[in-house]
């Protein structure tokens, strides 16, 4: 384990470097993920013109939502989705025989090569417009409900995480991914989304614990701002629903590689 | 101009394409996880208020969508912008110097075959979505309006093409051009009306709109679909509709000339 944060830590400081090389390259992604959120608030603000809540939820409680979507999309994004996304291109040219030769965890190795440092600004402006729709619904959450949304957001990572290596992990048997990539962005759209419009039928229980994006940011959002729901089995349901995921993604990376035949050279 | 051979290249896409069908399939599947969420989020508005929202019910925003869907799979161009911008970037831009062939009427044939086999492939799903909708739907009157309708779709996939492919003659001048792709991705995802549509949006917004691109490359034809589009508006649209084509093709024209001139063949 410990040998494993050493790893990091150096591989975190080289992208840290990579990345200052290209400043302009990082401010223009930067804006990039500020616009697609800004047309999510948009989004919002028009839809809250014809409804003053929808379901349970009312508008800043949707916009806390929306925050903690962001916070968590983006620390995923910052340590691996440059990784993750690579990973079908790293089978198809048959560079993916480097990794695997490296003494180390051969997931851990495709995982953790770069980091996105824009995106842990974009974090930060998750966490700003959390900390707004908070003031504004006149909630200030106590200790407690902090060190639950902590772990809550970890977990919400560990879900995207998860759901994204197991798609580009198909590409050992599609060549072509970018579909898969694609892929990502259609499911986690509708995380934004509060859960109480999925109704009671087997779509939500699908997209709650097979494919569990609708509890990734709800959860949380629910843990921090909703103080009046029973919060043990919100956050019990997200552990084990992040718990089989990552089991999951693990057991068919392994039954994947097995398919490797790396490209000819 | 030699038709015979763009045609050629017409088939080639066809056949560039069906070798990545697997990617093709999985693209028109998880597309559909969106659209249920869109969906469900506008049956709870629907039903938390209890009325129309800017002249649209449940029945007709559904509609609307399926429509976006369509319309998106038979004209946005999908990788064309990163395969013109590879061309340039890897040198292999000579080869299409040499030839007596125009670039652009090149791409145009290969976007037009790999939007024609995207609708093909997709239209088992669309078809089954509008048939499970099938109450949803409603055709318009006038063979005349189809016309029109049709008409402004081929004027938005042209614009949506040309703008693409200006963007991706940036490649000349600058290395990287995929943030700048995603930053005018990101204005059109919002303002063409695949989030919603754009007439229930405040009034101000909506003049502002009127006269920018992005309600041209989906939203007019639609609204002229659904004929929420009629009279004067109806011909000013089109009128707009029709400078933005100019103005986009020329666009693509001279940044092309631009970027030869420019040009270095890395590579080659």
């Amino acid at each position: 384990m410990r040998r494993y944060l050493e790893i990091y830590s150096i591989m975190l400081r080289n992208s840290v470097i990579r990345e200052m090389n290209f400043k302009a390259n990082f401010l223009l992604w930067m804006a990039v993920e500020l616009l697609w959120f800004l047309g999510q608030i948009v989004f919002i603000e028009v839809i809250f013109q014809y409804v003053d809540r929808i379901g349970e939820w009312t508008k800043w409680e949707v916009v806390l939502l929306v925050g903690t979507h962001q916070l968590i999309a983006q620390i995923f994004q910052a340590f691996f989705y440059t990784n993750v996304a690579n990973l079908p291109e790293l089978v198809r040219t048959g560079k993916l025989d480097f990794m695997l030769l490296l003494p180390v965890d051969s997931q851990f190795a495709v995982s953790t090569r770069q980091f996105g440092l824009d995106n842990v600004v974009n974090a930060l402006v998750g966490v700003g417009i959390v900390i707004f729709a908070l003031a504004k619904m006149h909630v200030t959450p106590g200790p407690l409900q902090i060190l639950m949304y902590i772990p809550a957001v970890a977990l919400g990572v560990a879900v995207h995480y998860s759901i994204m290596f197991f798609l580009a992990a198909l590409s050992f048997w599609i060549v072509r991914a970018q579909g898969l990539i694609y892929g990502y962005y259609n499911l986690f759209n509708i995380a934004r989304y509060p859960d109480s419009i999925f109704g009671k039928g087997i779509f939500r229980f699908v997209f709650s614990w097979i494919i569990p994006v609708i509890v990734v940011a709800n959860i949380p959002a629910r843990l921090l701002g909703r103080i009046f729901d029973a919060p043990l089995p919100l956050l019990a349901h997200l552990a084990g629903a992040a718990a089989l995921a990552v089991g999951l993604t693990r057991a068919f990376w392994h039954f994947a590689l097995r398919r490797y035949s790396s490209a000819s050279s | 101009m030699n038709l015979r051979k763009y045609a050629k290249v017409f088939d080639i896409g066809l056949q560039n394409t069906f070798v990545y069908r697997w990617n093709f399939l999985l693209r028109a599947l998880f597309g559909l996880v969106p659209l249920a969420g869109t969906v469900l989020i506008w049956r709870a508005i629907f039903t938390q208020r209890g009325a129309d929202v800017a002249g649209y019910d449940y029945r007709s925003m559904v509609w609307y969508f399926l429509l976006t869907v369509l319309v998106d799979n038979l004209i946005t161009p999908t990788e064309d912008e990163w395969q013109i911008a590879a061309d340039i970037r890897d040198g292999q831009m000579n080869a299409f110097l040499v030839k007596p062939v125009n670039y652009l009427g090149y791409r145009l044939s290969l976007y037009g075959s790999y939007r024609l086999l995207y609708t093909i492939v997709t239209l088992v799903p669309v078809a089954a979505l509008i048939w499970y909708f099938r109450g949803f739907a409603t055709l318009p009157a006038s063979a005349f309006t189809w016309v029109l309708a049709v008409v402004s779709l081929a004027m938005a996939g042209l614009i949506q093409f040309f703008i693409a492919y200006s963007l991706a003659m940036l490649a000349f001048w600058i290395l990287e051009i995929s943030t700048i792709v995603f930053i005018l991705y990101s204005f059109e995802y919002f303002l063409s009306g695949h989030t919603f549509p754009l007439d229930i949006m405040p009034a101000w917004l909506q003049s502002t709109l009127r006269v920018l691109p992005f309600t041209y490359e989906m939203f007019f034809p639609i609204s002229i679909f659904l004929e929420k589009t009629k009279g004067a508006d109806l011909w000013s649209g089109l009128a707009i509709q029709t400078g933005w084509l100019l103005l986009t093709w020329l666009t693509a024209r001279t940044m092309f000339r631009r970027g030869v001139r420019h040009y270095q063949a890395v590579g080659g």
